[in-house]
C-alpha cells in the first residue's frame, strides 16, 4: 500500500518546487495503490462494468472490486491519479470518492480475523471427525472398541483445543489477573476441566468421554466469537474509511511558488490558498481576494457571507466564488476545528458507559455457573464419598452450563440487523448502537445539511418577466457561486434560453456582470446591483432602469424527510428541530415538516445543553445531526446518526452514518432496532431454558456425553435461527 | 470389525484433506469478499478462457 496519487502540483511550474520533488520521488518508490470508495456498486454488472472501464485507463494494472466493503482496489503506475479514475467512473454512473490508504489498516483487520476464521475451521473438522466416533460410543460400542476410540478422540481433541481455545484462554487469564469474573473464565475452566477428566477416564476405561463436548463447544464459541468479529471489524473499516475520505492537504504558497503539504505540516504566518469550491484547510486572516463563504457546516447557516482582504475565517467554512490568499492564525491542535473537538470530547466523557444486555447477562451469569458446579462438587462428594464421580458431575455441570448459545445469542442477531440496515443505507460504527437506538424516545434533527439538502433550490420563478429570467440565465451560467449554479440548472430545466449578454465578468464577492444591448446587467449581493436586502436567501438581478429584481431560494428538504418525520412521530417519538439558523427559514421548515417544536439561533455549547437538559428530564434522544456545530450534541445524545455528507468530525461523532441521501429508512431502522433487542432477549430465554431443563439432569449425575452434546448443539442452532427471523 | 483397521484411517485423512483445502482457500483470501464472489460466478467476462 502506498499513499495515494493525487497531482502532485497544481500547476506545471511548481513541479520544479523542492518539496512536490521530494512528495514525488517518495511516491513513485512505493508502488501507485489507490483504494477508491463505491458507494452504489451492487451487482455482477456493477463489477465487470467497474473493472472492466478502469482497466481500460493506461497505466492502470489491475482493478478488483471489493462487494462486501463496496471498495474498488487499483494497482496503477505512478502517474495514475484518482482524479482521472473517479472522473471514468463517473461517466460510467458510479460516483466514487478516493480513500486514504494509509488510514485503512485493512491487512491488521484481516489478520486477526483470518487467524479466528482458521481457529473456527480447524475445531469444525475436529468436531466433525470426532463426533464420528463418538457416534459409535453412543450407539453401544464396548470394550476395547470404546476405549480406542476414546484414545483416537483424545488424539485429535487435545491439540485442537490448546490451538482452537487460546483465543478463550488468553482472555480468561487476563481478566483474573484484572480479578474479573469475564465469560471467558467458566469457557476456559469448562474447556480443561472437561479435556483432562475425559483423559483421565480414558486411561482408567471409563464409560464417558467428553471429548466431543469440549470441541464442540469450543467450535460454537469460536462462531460466535467470529460473527462478533465480522461484525465490528466492518464497523472499524466504516469509520476507517470515513476517516480517509477527507484526504487534508492545503496549498502553500512561498514566495510565489505554490506547493501541496499535508495541512499537518502548516505553520502560523504561512500562506494558504484556497480555490473556490475548497474548504479553509486553518483558521486565518485574509490577506488577498474577495469571495463568499458558506459556514452552514460550522453555524448552521444558509446564507454565505462576503470575505475580503482582513475579514477573519475560520477551518472548516467552505470558500465559494474568488480564489482566496489566508495567512495561517491557527493549524492544527490550535484550529477553531480543534476547539470544536475539544468540545466533543468533553460531551463525551459526561457520556455514561453504556453496558450492553451481554456484558450484565455475562457478570450475572458466570457466578451462578461457578457456584452451581461448585456446590454440585460439594453435594456428590459428601453424599458419596467418590471423588471421581464428583468431579465428572461437576465437569458435566459446567460443560452443560457454558454459555454457548449465550455467547452466540447477541453476534448472531447483530450480524443479521446490521446487513439488514446496511441494505437500507445505515453503516453501524458501534457495537451497542442497535441495542441504544432501540430506547430512543425522543428525536432532535439539526436543519441544515440535515432535514434540507442544505443547497438552495429558487422558488416562485414563474413571477419573474421572461425577458428577465433570460439575462439571469445568461449571467448565472458564468458563475460557481452554488445560488448562480441553482438558478442557472433551474431556469435550463424550465426551458429559458440565455439572452445574448456580452462581456460577462464575475466580480468576486459580489456577483456577475455583464452588457445587454448596451445597458449593463448585475446578478448578485443586494447593496452590489443597488436593491432592497428582501427576507432569506436571495440574490439580485439590476437590468438597468426597471426596480432590482430578487430571486428567493429555500432549502430543498431531503427526500424522506417529510416521510420519516411523520413515521416517527406516529410511532409515538417527540420530534424536536434545534437549528443554528434564523427564525424564518426554521420556522418555516418546522411547519412543513409538521415539527411542533423547534428552536432557532441554537449555539454549539446550547444544542448539546439542551440535550443534557433532555436526558435530565428521563428523555432517550436520538440526535441526527451532520454540522460540526452538531458535534457535541451528537456526542452527547443517547444514540446519534449522521448523513455521510457530513463533516468528518461529525461523522466520527456518531454511531450511525447514513449512507443514502434518503432520510425514509430512519423509523425503520429504530423498528429494527426495537426487533433487534427483542431477539436478543428472546435468545437469552431460549438458551435460559435449555439450561432450565439440562442442568437438573447434570446435577442429579444423569448427564451423558450424548445429552450435553444435544443440548449444546439444539440451543445453538435454535439460537441463531431466531436470530434469521429479524425482519 | 476389521474393516474398522481400515475406515478409521480413512475418515481420519478425508477430514485431514478437507482441513487442508480449507486452510488453502484461507491462506488465498477467498473469504475477503463473499458479496462480490457470490456476484461474480454469474457475469460472464473469463468464461472462455481464465483470468490471466
Amino acid at each position: 500500500m502506498s499513499a495515494d496519487a493525487p497531482s502532485v502540483s497544481a500547476c506545471p511550474a511548481c513541479v520544479a518546487a523542492p518539496a512536490a520533488e521530494a512528495v514525488a520521488e517518495r511516491r513513485a518508490a512505493k508502488e501507485a495503490g489507490l483504494v477508491l470508495s463505491l458507494p452504489t456498486a451492487h451487482c455482477a454488472v456493477c463489477i465487470s462494468d467497474v473493472e472492466r472501464t478502469l482497466a481500460t485507463i493506461p497505466g492502470v494494472r489491475s482493478a478488483r472490486v471489493n462487494l462486501t466493503q463496496k471498495r474498488v482496489s487499483v494497482a496503477a503506475a505512478p502517474g495514475v491519479t484518482a482524479d482521472k479514475l473517479i472522473v471514468a467512473l463517473k461517466t460510467i454512473g458510479y460516483p466514487a470518492h478516493e480513500l486514504d490508504p494509509g488510514l485503512l489498516s485493512t491487512t491488521e483487520t484481516d489478520r486477526a480475523g483470518r487467524d479466528l476464521l482458521m481457529r473456527l475451521g480447524v475445531a469444525g473438522f475436529a468436531m466433525m471427525n470426532i463426533m464420528l466416533l463418538s457416534v459409535a460410543v453412543w450407539s453401544g460400542a464396548e470394550a476395547a472398541t470404546r476405549d480406542l476410540f476414546h484414545w483416537i478422540s483424545a488424539a485429535i481433541a487435545l491439540p485442537v483445543l490448546a490451538f482452537s481455545g487460546q483465543p478463550f484462554f488468553a482472555s480468561a487469564y487476563a481478566s483474573l489477573k484484572a480479578r474479573r469474573l469475564g465469560m471467558d473464565v467458566p469457557i476456559s475452566l469448562a474447556l480443561i476441566l472437561a479435556s483432562s477428566i475425559s483423559l483421565y477416564e480414558t486411561f482408567a476405561g471409563g464409560h464417558h468421554a467428553y471429548f466431543d463436548a469440549a470441541v464442540s463447544l469450543c467450535f460454537f464459541l469460536l462462531a460466535g466469537r467470529y460473527l462478533d468479529y465480522r461484525s465490528r471489524a466492518a464497523a472499524r473499516s466504516a469509520a476507517e474509511e470515513l476517516a480517509a475520505l477527507e484526504v487534508p492537504r492545503a496549498v502553500r504558497s512561498t514566495g510565489g511558488v505554490e506547493t501541496i503539504v499535508p495541512i499537518a505540516e502548516l505553520a502560523v504566518g504561512d500562506l494558504v490558498r484556497v480555490k473556490p469550491g475548497a474548504r479553509m484547510p486553518v483558521d486565518g486572516i485574509v490577506t488577498e481576494g474577495a469571495s463568499e463563504i458558506d459556514r452552514s457546516l460550522l453555524t448552521g447557516e444558509t446564507l454565505p457571507v462576503r470575505a475580503d482582504e482582513g475579514s477573519v475565517v475560520s477551518a472548516g467554512e467552505v470558500n465559494l466564488t474568488g480564489p482566496l490568499t489566508l495567512r495561517v492564525t491557527a493549524a492544527g491542535r490550535d484550529s477553531s476545528l480543534h476547539r470544536m473537538a475539544d468540545l466533543v470530547a468533553v460531551a463525551e466523557s459526561a457520556k455514561t458507559r453504556y453496558t450492553s444486555l451481554a456484558d450484565r447477562m455475562a457478570r450475572a451469569y458466570s457466578p451462578v455457573v461457578h457456584i452451581m458446579a461448585l456446590a454440585a462438587f460439594s453435594a456428590w462428594l459428601y453424599l458419596t464419598g467418590d471423588l471421581r464421580l464428583a468431579i465428572n458431575i461437576a465437569a458435566a455441570v459446567l460443560i452443560i452450563t457454558c454459555p454457548c448459545a449465550l455467547a452466540l445469542a447477541v453476534p448472531a442477531v447483530v450480524t443479521s440487523a446490521s446487513g439488514k440496515l446496511f441494505r437500507k443505507g445505515f453503516l453501524i460504527k458501534d457495537g451497542t448502537a442497535l441495542e441504544r437506538l432501540a430506547e430512543v424516545d425522543t428525536v432532535v434533527f439539526d436543519k441544515t445539511g440535515t432535514l434540507t439538502m442544505g443547497t438552495p433550490e429558487p422558488i416562485d420563478l414563474a413571477a419573474h418577466p421572461r425577458a428577465e429570467l433570460e439575462t439571469a440565465a445568461a449571467l448565472a451560467a458564468a458563475s460557481a457561486h452554488p445560488l448562480a449554479g441553482a438558478l442557472s440548472r433551474t431556469l435550463g430545466e424550465m426551458g429559458i434560453t440565455p439572452a445574448e449578454v456580452t462581456d460577462i465578468r464575475e466580480v468576486p464577492g459580489y456577483g456577475i456582470e455583464g452588457r445587454l444591448n448596451g445597458k449593463i446587467v448585475r446578478l448578485g449581493r443586494a447593496e452590489w446591483v443597488g436593491a432592497e436586502a428582501a427576507e432569506g436567501t436571495a440574490t439580485y438581478l439590476a437590468t438597468g432602469g426597471a426596480p432590482a429584481r430578487a430571486f428567493t431560494f429555500t432549502d430543498r428538504p431531503r427526500p424522506g424527510a417529510a416521510e420519516a418525520i411523520a413515521a416517527l412521530k406516529a410511532a409515538g417519538k417527540r420530534v424536536i428541530l434545534l437549528s443554528g439558523d434564523t427564525e424564518v427559514p426554521v420556522a418555516r421548515l418546522a411547519h412543513d415538516l409538521g415539527i411542533g417544536e423547534w428552536r432557532s439561533g441554537q449555539r454549539p455549547d446550547e444544542k448539546a445543553a439542551r440535550i443534557a437538559s433532555l436526558h435530565e428530564e428521563g428523555a432517550r434522544v436520538l440526535m441526527v445531526g451532520d454540522g460540526l456545530n452538531d458535534t457535541a450534541a451528537l456526542a452527547s445524545a443517547h444514540v446519534s446518526i449522521s448523513p455521510a455528507t457530513a463533516l468528518d468530525a461529525a461523522r466520527v461523532a456518531s454511531d450511525i452514518v447514513l449512507l443514502g441521501q434518503d432520510l425514509s429508512p430512519l423509523s425503520d431502522a429504530i423498528r429494527i432496532a426495537g426487533q433487534t433487542r427483542t431477539r436478543i432477549k428472546q435468545n437469552f430465554a431460549l438458551s435460559l431454558a435449555y439450561n432450565a431443563i439440562a442442568v437438573p439432569v447434570a446435577l442429579l449425575g444423569f448427564a451423558t456425553p450424548l445429552i450435553a452434546a444435544l443440548a449444546m448443539s439444539t440451543s445453538s442452532v435454535t439460537v441463531s435461527l431466531n436470530a434469521l427471523r429479524l425482519k | 470389525m476389521e474393516m474398522l483397521a481400515l475406515l478409521i484411517p480413512v475418515s481420519l485423512f478425508l477430514g485431514g484433506v478437507g482441513l487442508v483445502a480449507f486452510l488453502w482457500t484461507l491462506r488465498h483470501r477467498q473469504y475477503d469478499d463473499p458479496d462480490g464472489d457470490a456476484h461474480r460466478i454469474l457475469g460472464d467476462d473469463w468464461d472462455d478462457h481464465p483470468k490471466p
